[in-house]
């Protein structure tokens, strides 16, 4: 999902905090900070990061090559493993059956349950490659404004939380609320009414 | 300021109340939204429109879509008491043409698409396409920015109620 796509969504916010002087290092540090991490091989399930928009698996940010004329641009990184529920319950059938032959039980215990649950998930995980998924990111600090190219919830809330953890700033996203109240550059007034604000109806 | 996921709620009608003026505005004024950093610019309504109608209990939704949408079913559907929530919109500039559609309550665009653009898009380098692809994006929430503060000025205004809604209803009244 991205600003070179053929179909695009997009999703505006705005920066809470003012632009400052030493931006462009500030991002160029939390973006290396946030840097996906590769998970293929691993017992993790998840990774989120940021990747490059040009080398989205293999992320570079050296050279200020996130900066495109005045602008920042990267990409949010999810990769995900999915495994199917019937996959899971399989192993652990098998699992459990192997380790009661083995110790000539009957049952296993609730602790023993967990455990050998979740090492087969941890085995699973390790052996299926991740789903990676990027959203595209354009940044005009002087606008303050950011441009998230996707519409998907869990993607926009994984998008701020990160945002936030890699440079220090608070993102607004922009609906009519939030317009009104920071760019629509209102009166005392006018936020007065827009605070009373109920529906009309334009029926007679 | 509210909190913000009780004010995207609250003010979700203000998005919707947008789309419709801005319909309203299309067939009546459209000098009303034409911005000065845009000249020249044309907006149609596309190929989607969806409309929801909580004047009762229950919320009503209504999706009308196809090349050429007719707008007498939309139209029935305000009569009822609904409005527009989302509007899909053709914009023109002098160099290019693009579809996509607005959500009223979060002010967002999805399905963009360019349909036509005079540059060539092939011949530009990568960074040059970039730029070329995030002007586009950026000239499509300027006007869709711009034309909402324009409405959200009329709509804070006391000519709203004295002069615009009695228009609308006027207009949904007598439309076909």
């Amino acid at each position: 999902m991205g600003v070179a796509a053929s179909n695009i969504a997009i999703t505006a916010y705005r920066v809470a905090n003012e632009p400052e002087e030493n931006i462009i290092d500030r991002v160029y540090e939390g973006l290396v900070r946030h840097t996906i991490i590769d998970i293929d091989g691993e017992s993790l399930d998840k990774s989120i990061g940021w990747t490059s928009i040009d080398q989205p698996l293999d992320p570079d940010f050296s050279g200020s090559s996130f900066l495109v004329g005045s602008l920042f641009v990267f990409a949010l990184r999810i990769d995900k493993k999915v495994i199917s529920p019937k996959i899971i319950a399989r192993q652990i059938q098998k699992e459990t059956a192997r380790k009661l032959r083995e110790t000539g039980r009957e049952f296993l215990g609730k602790g023993e349950k967990k455990a050998l649950r979740d090492a087969v998930i941890a085995d699973l995980n390790r052996r299926i490659p991740a789903t990676p998924r990027t959203t595209d990111v354009v940044w005009n600090y002087e606008e303050r404004l950011v441009f998230f190219f996707s519409n998907q919830k869990t993607a926009n809330e994984e998008f701020e939380t990160l945002f936030t953890k890699s440079f220090d700033m608070n993102l607004i996203r922009v609906f009519p609320y939030t317009f009104a109240m920071e760019m629509a550059g209102l009166t005392d007034g006018e936020i007065d009414r827009l605070h009373g604000l109920t529906p009309v109806s334009l029926v007679r | 300021m509210l909190d913000l996921s009780v004010a995207y709620h609250r003010y979700r009608f203000v998005g919707h109340e947008f789309l419709t003026w801005l319909w309203f505005v299309f067939e009546n004024d459209p000098n009303q939204i034409a911005l000065e950093a845009y000249p020249g610019f044309s907006v149609k309504i596309g190929n989607r429109v969806v409309l929801e109608n909580t004047a009762h209990q229950a919320i009503e939704t209504l999706i009308i879509k196809g090349e050429d949408v007719g707008l007498e079913e939309a139209m029935l559907s305000l009569k009822k008491g609904a409005m527009i929530s989302e509007i899909n919109l053709v914009l023109s500039t002098d160099r290019q043409q693009m579809q996509f559609t607005v959500k009223g309550e979060g002010l967002t665009i999805s399905g963009m698409k360019l349909l036509e653009n005079v540059e060539m898009e092939d011949e530009l380098d990568r960074e040059g396409f970039l730029l070329d692809r995030i002007s586009t994006c950026e000239i499509v929430m300027n006007w869709l920015f711009g034309v909402f503060r324009i409405f959200l000025k009329i709509r804070l205004s006391e000519n709203w109620d004295r002069r615009i809604v009695v228009d609308m209803r006027k207009w949904i009244a007598e439309r076909p």
